[in-house]
């Protein structure tokens, strides 16, 4: 494409909803926060 | 008069179905002539050019001849074609435009309600008096008090009774100042490794501390059993010390600076962050960020400061515009040095585009109240620790073995679907609703967010993504 570069594709977040949901992954604001929420930045511990 | 007065009509609620319909499926933005859109239900991110951000001005609402006419004095037809075959293209490939379907996941998530967190409140102490403390300087608005090794072994039990078939738990060491109490947190890490195994389940522990106490003998200890630590500066002396200083008033920055740059370099590749909290006096915070990052710390994480809007030194509405021009000048300081090898990680900058967390976490957010609680000195239990103290979130003890199950449900209701204002935002997908205690302290309703930390949320996102699309 020349107008367009697509940094990411879709991320198939529906598909996450049969494997998904296994709670193993650290809790949004235990790691450095304390006093917000983000959840974009965490990692799956099934990857 | 009836013809002008039916055509306004027609305009008001168009741009309105605009609004609500098109605007809600994807996100623009420009930092630095950067242009970025976002597809918000499936997570696809463009770099465009100039040219198609306009286009998405009025694509796909209006037919290719009406958006030529409406651009032809900026872009000749032929690329304004060019541009709006390339987006019928990705609209096919359900890379733009995507339709949201998750509102029928509601009933799948957070169903499991088991615990897999702690935030264990070693001391309700604190050596210093840092002028924001949530805590009240230590005591959330009680007596002063330590944690017992009897109630902290209880609250380990307690874990392991209600997280189910969760192999992972996390036990972090909070306080006040958890290092005021540093036996007890020796007492509970050997009693919970004592019995990991024959539970099944790998505990991880943090420990939160103003870094003040720190002795070689503590911190060969951290760095031995402790799989994060997060050693609290603000920033630059100036910045650090105005905040956070000893009871006789005096500044902490000396003291503590050698003592975290130690205990980072002890550390080797074991997780730490650096942390800080900024307010209305270091409005200008990329600079205190850039500071820590001057002095080698390579994990950093400076947040907005939550408290009364009634204290001087709160964030309020007026001081947005400045906060997000400090968010653009760290994001292309972070990306300048991370070019340059000399980069580090900022936490709300770090975005994983490629996996990250599956959608039942991104729905269900952060947890409090349900997979994540705070325990106390004494053993009672609070969604979590910005909620300790207020004796309405009270949801029970350590040595009981019911919570309280409407305290809980509520929680486990208040996902970002459920949240009128959350349910059309770009960013519900990455804050996932945001921090409840913040929605409580500002709304006295946990299912309306903070409108000033929504705003920092989505700027912060907006940053992350740039700086994404720029290292790739």
């Amino acid at each position: 494409m020349k107008h367009i570069k697509t940094i990411t594709k879709k991320r198939d977040l529906k598909k996450t909803i049969d494997k998904g949901g296994c709670g193993e992954c650290q809790t949004s604001c235990q790691s450095a926060c304390k006093t917000s929420c983000t959840v974009g930045n965490q990692s799956c511990e099934n990857i | 008069m009836g013809i002008p007065n039916i055509y306004c009509y027609f305009l008001v609620v168009s741009s309105y179905l605009r609004e609500v319909y098109i605007l809600s499926l994807i996100h623009k933005f420009n930092i630095d002539n950067i242009y970025i859109v976002l597809d918000i239900n499936s997570g696809a991110v463009h770099q465009v050019d100039i040219i198609t951000y306009d286009v998405l001005d009025y694509y796909p609402d209006s037919p290719k001849e009406a958006i030529i006419n409406k651009l032809q004095n900026k872009y000749n037809a032929k690329e304004i074609e060019e541009v709006i075959e390339e987006l019928d293209q990705l609209v096919n490939e359900e890379l733009l435009f995507s339709k949201d379907t998750y509102g029928e996941l509601t009933t799948k998530i957070n169903n499991n309600k088991v615990i897999k967190a702690i935030c264990l409140h070693i001391a309700h102490d604190c050596n210093i008096r840092c002028k924001y403390c949530f805590a009240s300087q230590g005591d959330f608005k009680g007596q002063r008090s330590l944690m017992s090794s009897e109630v902290g072994k209880k609250a380990i039990d307690f874990l392991i009774e209600n997280s189910g078939n969760r192999r992972n738990l996390e036990v972090d060491f909070f306080g006040g100042e958890p290092l005021l109490n540093f036996d007890v947190v020796k007492d509970i890490v050997s009693y919970a490794r004592n019995i990991e195994k024959e539970n099944n389940k790998n505990f991880r522990f943090t420990i939160t501390t103003n870094a003040t106490l720190l002795t070689d003998e503590i911190m060969k200890y951290i760095n031995d059993n402790m799989d994060n630590i997060v050693l609290s500066i603000d920033g630059n002396k100036n910045t650090n010390d105005y905040m956070r200083s000893t009871k006789n008033g005096k500044g902490t920055y000396d003291v503590i600076l050698p003592k975290i740059k130690k205990m980072v370099e002890n550390r080797g590749d074991k997780s730490y962050y650096v942390r800080g909290t900024f307010t209305k006096h270091n409005i200008d915070f990329s600079k205190d960020v850039i500071h820590l990052a001057d002095q080698g710390f390579k994990q950093i994480s400076v947040e907005p400061v939550v408290t009364d809007p009634e204290q001087e030194y709160a964030l309020s509405q007026e001081d947005l515009p400045f906060i997000f021009k400090e968010y653009e000048k760290l994001a292309k300081e972070y990306l300048q040095r991370k070019n340059n090898d000399i980069g580090f990680n900022f936490f709300h900058f770090m975005i994983d585009l490629f996996q990250g967390p599956c959608i039942q976490k991104r729905l269900s957010g952060c947890g409090a109240g349900n997979e994540y609680i705070a325990i106390t000195p004494e053993g009672d239990i609070y969604p979590c620790h910005q909620f300790v103290g207020d004796l309405d979130f009270n949801m029970g003890s350590v040595f009981e073995s019911k919570l309280n199950s409407s305290i809980q449900n509520n929680f486990k209701e208040a996902n970002v679907l459920k949240k009128d204002k959350c349910s059309k935002c770009w960013a519900r997908f990455y804050c996932s609703g945001g921090c409840h205690a913040n929605a409580y302290n500002f709304n006295k309703d946990i299912l309306i967010p903070y409108d000033v930390g929504c705003e920092m949320e989505k700027k912060r996102l907006e940053c992350a993504l740039m700086i994404q699309a720029q290292l790739l």
